[in-house]
């Protein structure tokens, strides 16, 4: 931010204007090289001109929570679904937030939309599941998966009745194996606790045997599942999760995928919740979720932790799963009602973004679809062409009148525009990888009107710069006087103009932000460009002799601007009467 | 070309001045005619909201459709059982087809979708669904509103700071009307309103405002110091002003109406782009009625209003008082006289007189009058 604004007087002006004008090269080169460095040659092509699926959620605003749609918890949503979006294996899906209450996720063309819009639109599930068997998250070795897998399918034929869940117990232990003994332990648990919990009459009694009633080839490919899940795999990770209902028993991996899980049916819901917390235990000096439930849940989670209490170990605890992932797994020690804590080795971020989840069921908003558009480019890239054509043709009739009307001076009017065009282009090409700007349709047509805006700004140096030489003045200190007042006007009315830009980047959605964005981008490249390249130019223009001399063709010529020495006919002498007068 | 150069000149020289204030009533008139014309439009035909107001989905075809366009249309509506409205893409309907369908969901779509791949023969992947939710439009149109709002609030606030409230008056009526004005000509000529043309209209805030600032920035300057001086009324600087700000105006605004009107024409017209036609009407219309008010409306209301000024009242008798005098000696005022006769080259009087006079006066930047001596 060199000289330009200090450079008022006539003398400042004198040694800058290649100091400035080396800057805004140095500034047009290293963008340049930016681009090819960063090998995003061109600006990234927004859903409407690239094609795609672009669905826009909506948060609802739920009863009794009229806060609930804020600043987290729409980040808290973005960061879900894109591991949604993505956990699908599609790439660069994008998933953001738009204005206050607005989730856009623009998924590009090539992938299965109908897929991508189930995924996207559902709220997420989150379930308490008792846990059965906890293995590391590879795959566990040959040897043991062929053994546990035959040693369940025979407890399991049993099983279809709920009493024969006794029968289960012992089967499989005879049939384990050293190796798979966690596995076959696992489905003694999950048929054990179901009479138990029958007798204390809590809800999942009666979902417990609808459980345990899955026909046998059921229970064995469940058992085969967490025998062969590789939670290192992102896919496979996810896709455990998929369409399991929450009265089934399931397998799922931790989020970071270094251990995996048999899990019982869900005992509570995520709906069960009414709150949680993350809090900072003073004594222990330690991060734990606070949690409290609803009439309904207290009981649910009564039931389960007494349950769990009396289990061994891994038998003790029960999985937080969200969206078939475990986020957390405490144990129970005791059992539970109304409240209760998780504590465990956390920092303040994971209290609290499990806190999060836990309140919040998930997706700590439920959205619902606005739109979902298919996009193709082909559309977009004909809408695209026409409005570069018809930008061309505009850009080539404002130069036809810039050159008819200015002539000589239109050269540096050209000029500037060119630097203001290569200084969009490779901002807009870089914004796009540097904060994800991609150029829709409505930004082309900004970028196509800020011409015009741009091109005022020269404008109004050149008008001034013509005042000043029908003033009588020779052109270097024209320049030199019109620049001061022709900044302020710059300024301030593009001032106007920006102000105009971000009240709609930050008020609105969608098409018009994108718009917005670029006509700010060019608002302040404008004032860039005039200071540090129109100026600079014009001063060094003003010393050749075409200009400063004031050629019939340089736009400059104080004849035909109607200079008044020495052009002094009859009737200025009377004009000139007043002034003497006047002074 | 060259004969607006000359022009340049001669308003600079005040050979031709246009008493821009001295006739503002003529213009408040056109003005107030112009929006009650837009407002009847309005409140008579309304809007013609487009689909993403209305809520419904979109078809498109890549490829021209076997059958008539009236058969396409009995099939979309039989397959939806909801008013379909079908156009052809390109010459002929060699680009394909858009079959709008109001009120579909996207369970909907996706069944009429299958059905009318069968019944126009193109098979389903050639044929696009847009699915569009009302509040997607309405939730556009609030947020617009409410950035209208905000940027109107702050707008003033700015205006009010940087120049003074009067002006910053001046520039909201300007800044309504024009937007009353763009409304009004879509009411009217039963154009669309999609997305595209809030973005338009959204746009005519900034603009509209920035030719008005333009004219009130070199205003301000004109008028700085008013009171000093006994030569000229304030309405008179104000009308020197806007002529010397006109080739300016004239210029920004062809300039910035060309691409728009390529758009619009071009873009649009010729090679039938849906939302190029949509932002470029709204501006181009926005853009010349924002150079108009900027004229002919805001600048002749901060004259209105600042003449209500006590000190400027004052100032004003004092002028025409010493005016009177020197008329009726008939002598020191000579010269301006003579300015008058033979400047105010279209018949005005007296404020075209003052034109030229606070030329050389205001040409000075408000500085001393440093001129030509």
């Amino acid at each position: 931010m060199a000289a330009p604004k200090k450079g008022r007087g006539s003398t400042g002006g004198q040694g800058r204007p290649g100091r400035s004008l080396a800057l805004i090269l140095i500034a047009m080169v290293a963008l340049t090289g930016g681009i090819f460095l960063s090998g995003h040659t061109t600006p990234r092509l927004g859903i409407d001109l690239a094609g795609g699926t672009s669905i826009t959620l909506k948060a609802k605003s739920q009863p009794g929570k009229p806060d609930a749609i804020n600043e987290t918890n729409m980040n808290t949503a973005v960061g879900i679904i894109e591991r949604r979006v993505n956990g699908l294996g599609v790439s660069e899906a994008e998933v953001q937030t738009q204005g206050a209450s607005n989730i856009i996720v623009n998924i590009p063309k090539g992938t299965n939309s109908k897929q991508a819009r189930e995924q996207v639109g559902t709220t997420a599930q989150l379930y308490f599941r008792p846990v059965l068997t906890v293995a590391d998250g590879a795959p566990t070795p040959e040897g043991s998966a062929s053994p546990s897998a035959t040693g369940s399918a025979k407890p399991s034929a049993k099983a279809t009745e709920p009493e024969t869940a006794s029968g289960s117990k012992a089967t499989p232990s005879d049939g384990a194996t050293t190796q798979g003994r966690a596995v076959t332990d696992a489905l003694k648990k999950d048929a054990t606790p179901t009479p138990k919990a029958g007798t204390t009459g809590a809800p999942e009694s009666s979902k417990s045997p609808a459980a345990t009633e899955a026909p046998d080839p059921a229970t064995a490919a469940l058992q085969k599942k967490f025998t062969e899940l590789d939670c290192a795999d992102k896919e496979a990770r996810v896709a455990a999760g998929v369409g399991v209902k929450p009265e089934d028993p399931t397998v799922a991996c931790s989020s970071e995928g270094d251990a995996k899980y048999l899990l019982g049916p869900a005992a509570v819901s995520g709906t069960d919740v009414d709150d949680a917390k993350a809090q900072f235990d003073q004594q222990r000096g330690i991060w734990l979720v606070s949690m409290e439930f609803t009439d309904k849940g207290s009981k649910k989670f009564q039931t389960i932790t007494k349950k769990l209490s009396t289990q061994q170990s891994p038998q003790n605890q029960f999985a937080i799963a969200l969206d078939g992932e475990v986020v957390s797994a405490p144990q129970v020690n005791e059992a539970l009602s109304g409240s209760a804590e998780i504590s465990g080795s956390f920092t303040q971020q994971s209290a609290e973004s499990l806190a999060n989840v836990l309140s919040y069921g998930a997706l700590p908003l439920s959205f619902s679809e606005e739109t979902a558009t298919t996009v193709t480019a082909a559309l977009g890239g004909e809408q695209l062409k026409a409005g570069l054509i018809a930008g061309a043709i505009g850009l080539a009739l404002v130069v036809i009148y810039l050159v008819a009307y200015y002539r000589g001076l239109s050269l540096i009017a050209l000029l500037s525009l060119l630097a203001s065009g290569i200084l969009t282009y490779t901002i807009m090409a870089l914004l796009g990888p540097a904060i994800g700007f991609a150029l829709n349709l409505p930004a082309v047509c900004g970028a196509i009107v800020a011409i015009g805006i741009t091109a005022d700004s020269f404008i109004v140096y050149f008008e001034r710069i013509r005042d000043e030489i029908r003033e009588g003045r020779t052109l270097r200190p024209a320049v030199e006087r019109a620049w001061p007042r022709a900044r302020r006007t710059i300024l301030v009315s593009d001032f106007v103009s920006f102000l105009a830009a971000a009240v709609l980047f930050l008020v609105t959605v969608g098409k018009v932000q994108g718009f917005a964005f670029t006509l700010g981008l060019t608002t302040v490249l404008d004032v860039v460009v005039v200071f540090f390249f129109t100026k600079p130019v014009m001063t060094l223009m003003a010393r050749t002799k075409f200009f400063g001399g004031g050629h019939p063709w340089s736009g400059l010529d104080p004849e035909r601007l109607g200079a008044q020495p020495p052009l002094r006919r009859s009737r200025r002498v009377n004009a000139r009467t007043d002034h003497p007068k006047e002074a | 070309m060259s004969r607006l150069g000359d022009l340049g000149a001669r308003l600079y020289r005040g050979e031709v001045g246009y008493d821009f204030i001295g006739k503002r009533k003529l213009w408040y008139g056109v003005s107030i005619l112009i929006t009650i014309t837009a407002i009847v439009g309005l409140a008579v035909s309304g809007l013609n909201l487009g689909i993403e107001f209305k809520g419904g989905a979109v078809f498109t075809t890549d490829t021209k459709a076997k059958i008539s366009l009236s058969q396409v249309r009995e099939d979309a509506v039989a397959a939806s059982g909801h008013e379909a409205i079908v156009q052809e893409l390109g010459n002929g309907g060699s680009d394909g087809l858009r079959i709008q369908i109001t009120e579909v969901d996207t369970a909907k779509a996706d069944q009429i979708k299958s059905q009318l791949s069968e019944d126009l023969g193109i098979p389903e992947e050639q044929i696009n669904a847009d699915l569009v939710g009302p509040s997607w439009g309405e939730q556009i149109a609030n947020k617009a509103w409410t950035g209208l709002g905000i940027f109107m609030v702050l707008v003033v606030v700015y205006l009010a700071i940087a120049f003074e409230w009067r002006m910053a008056v001046a520039a909201l009526i300007a800044l309504i009307h024009d937007i009353t004005i763009t409304v009004g000509v879509y009411a009217l000529v039963g154009f669309e309103v999609t997305p595209g043309t809030v973005i338009g209209l959204l746009t005519i805030l900034g603009y509209s405002l920035y030719d008005t600032v333009v004219v009130f920035d070199s205003l301000k300057e004109g008028t700085k110091g008013i009171t000093k001086q006994t030569r000229w009324t304030y309405s008179e600087i104000a009308n020197r002003s806007i002529n010397g700000t006109l080739v300016r105006s004239i210029n920004t605004t062809v300039v910035a109406l060309l691409p728009v009107a390529g758009l619009l024409f071009i873009g649009g017209g010729v090679l039938g782009a849906g939302t190029l036609n949509d932002i470029s009407l709204s501006l181009f219309v926005g853009l010349a009625a924002g150079a108009y008010s900027s004229i002919f409306i805001a600048t002749p209301l901060v004259a209105d209003l600042k003449e209500r000024e006590p000190q400027i009242k004052a100032l004003k008798k004092r002028i025409l008082a010493k005016r009177a005098s020197a008329a009726a000696k008939g002598e020191s005022a000579e010269s301006e006289r003579d300015d008058l006769v033979q400047d105010g080259s279209d018949g005005d009087t007296e404020p075209a007189g003052a034109v030229v006079g606070q030329r050389r006066q205001a040409g000075g930047h408000g500085r001393s009058p440093r001129n030509h001596r």
